[in-house]
């Protein structure tokens, strides 16, 4: 059993927020840079541009890349041999969540009630935490802040599970070029397959942190399919035009009920904004 | 691309002169207001009271910004998604609404009251809050503090860019 302190969490979760607020995916960055410096229509690339420039001032001027600091989201890989000293996953991340002022200055987005009094709870907390129980005696976290914008259009649907692969491309492909500008484009596009109606959403959230080609050369297939039918179509960054709409698509699956097909699509902003850790 | 550069408030002539996909760099002053704020800004208008500020002279700017750290003029700002305050929209219009930054499409009924008031919507760059924050002189709550970042904040802003979506 290896003991790591509350303290310790606590810090890697807040360093982690501090980052992300004013550092963009590396990724992301490049694939922008790269398409700006490429790109002849002149208000595209003023776009780009802009979203350029934004990615390189926001850690100087201090100010973070988008002023929708979102709800903080920790997945957290929990080694089975790992014993936390006090307090839970939940409460650290939350105390985490909190703005810090004047370190780190984070929007208070939350309400604690959805429908009748929508009150802000004023600490950008609870942060939504998911727990994998894994071997070993390590914890590795995935933490992200995700705009409540890209999270409005994403979207999930309980498919027949006789769709043909191809009919299930096009109709992720209008479903997601029917979102327009609104989930901020260049995206980046997280698709779970499978499991079931709640696993499904979080397999989505999950595709959102993976950064390599799928080891599965038929899933590899339909995220390049996707990706390049969501940039045939022209609404380009911010809606602007051109053929950067989405930056990449990830997918997870994992195994279903024979009477089910469930697919969800969660939608990334350009602000990529989470980070790994292993403690 | 078109480059106005305009000072709130805008004329029907500046309005008529700007097509879509032109570039405005907008100075002048502006106020924020996101879903709450204008759930309350349509009840003082259907009570018959004041909203405080001229809706005709200014624009209304869909964003909640972040909170400002020591020294700074402002926290992270940027636009919110539009198309949340549609239903919301029409009563400031005819209030004499002219001007609306926001990000995404707007409903059709939306765009029909944009032309028939001789109104015009910007979108800013939505997600590139530090170039938008160096546009900003000063920034002040203005109504309902309670509210957060859902607030009514006055921001005067220097050349604000924008891009004319609807005209």
């Amino acid at each position: 059993m290896r003991i790591i302190p509350r303290e310790q969490i606590y810090q890697a979760i807040f360093d982690a927020i501090a980052h992300i607020t004013y550092h963009n995916d590396p990724a992301v960055i490049d694939l922008i840079d790269k398409a700006r410096q490429i790109e002849t229509d002149e208000r595209v690339a003023d776009v780009l541009g802009a979203i350029s420039l934004n990615n390189e001032i926001s850690p100087i001027d201090h100010i973070p890349l988008c002023q929708d600091t979102g709800t903080t989201i920790v997945i957290a890989d929990l080694g089975r041999d790992v014993l936390i000293s006090s307090g839970t996953l939940q409460e650290i991340a939350d105390e985490a969540a909190a703005p810090a002022e004047k370190h780190c200055p984070l929007r208070a987005s939350i309400v604690s009630e959805p429908l009748f009094d929508r009150k802000n709870t004023g600490t950008n907390s609870p942060a939504i935490l998911h727990i994998n129980q894994v071997p070993g005696d390590q914890l590795r976290m995935r933490i992200a802040q995700k705009g409540g914008g890209a999270e409005n259009m994403s979207f999930h649907l309980m498919l027949s599970p006789t769709i043909s692969p191809d009919d299930l491309t096009d109709l992720l492909v209008q479903r997601i070029l029917d979102t327009g500008s609104r989930a901020c484009p260049p995206l980046v596009i997280g698709i779970g397959l499978g499991a079931n109606f709640e696993r499904c959403a979080y397999l989505a959230k999950a595709a959102l942190f993976e950064q390599l080609k799928n080891p599965e050369p038929r899933y590899a297939r339909l995220e390049e399919n996707i990706l390049q039918r969501i940039n045939q179509h022209g609404t380009g960054a911010q809606g602007m035009g051109g053929n950067l709409t989405a930056l990449a698509v990830h997918i997870l699956f994992e195994p279903c009920h024979i009477a089910s097909l469930p697919v969800a699509v969660n939608l990334q902003c350009h602000d990529h904004r989470h980070l790994e850790i292993t403690i | 691309m078109k480059i106005h550069q305009y000072t709130l408030p805008l004329s029907p002539e500046q309005i008529s002169e700007l097509e879509i996909g032109d570039k405005v760099l907008l100075s002048g002053v502006i106020y924020t207001a996101r879903d709450q704020a204008h759930k309350r800004m349509l009840s003082l208008l259907n009570e018959g009271k004041e909203l405080g500020f001229d809706l005709s002279v200014t624009a209304i700017f869909y964003c909640g910004p972040s909170p400002k750290a020591e020294g700074q003029v402002c926290g992270a700002i940027g636009p919110t998604t539009s198309s949340r305050m549609d239903k919301l929209t029409l009563p400031l219009l005819e209030a004499g609404l002219k001007v609306m930054i926001g990000k995404g499409e707007r409903s059709s009924e939306v765009n029909e009251a944009i032309h028939e008031h001789g109104a015009v919507y910007l979108t800013a760059i939505g997600g590139v809050s530090a170039v938008l924050s160096r546009c900003i002189v000063s920034c002040e709550t203005f109504l309902w503090p309670e509210l957060g970042a859902e607030a009514v904040y006055r921001l005067s802003v220097r050349e604000l860019p924008c891009y004319v979506a609807i005209v």
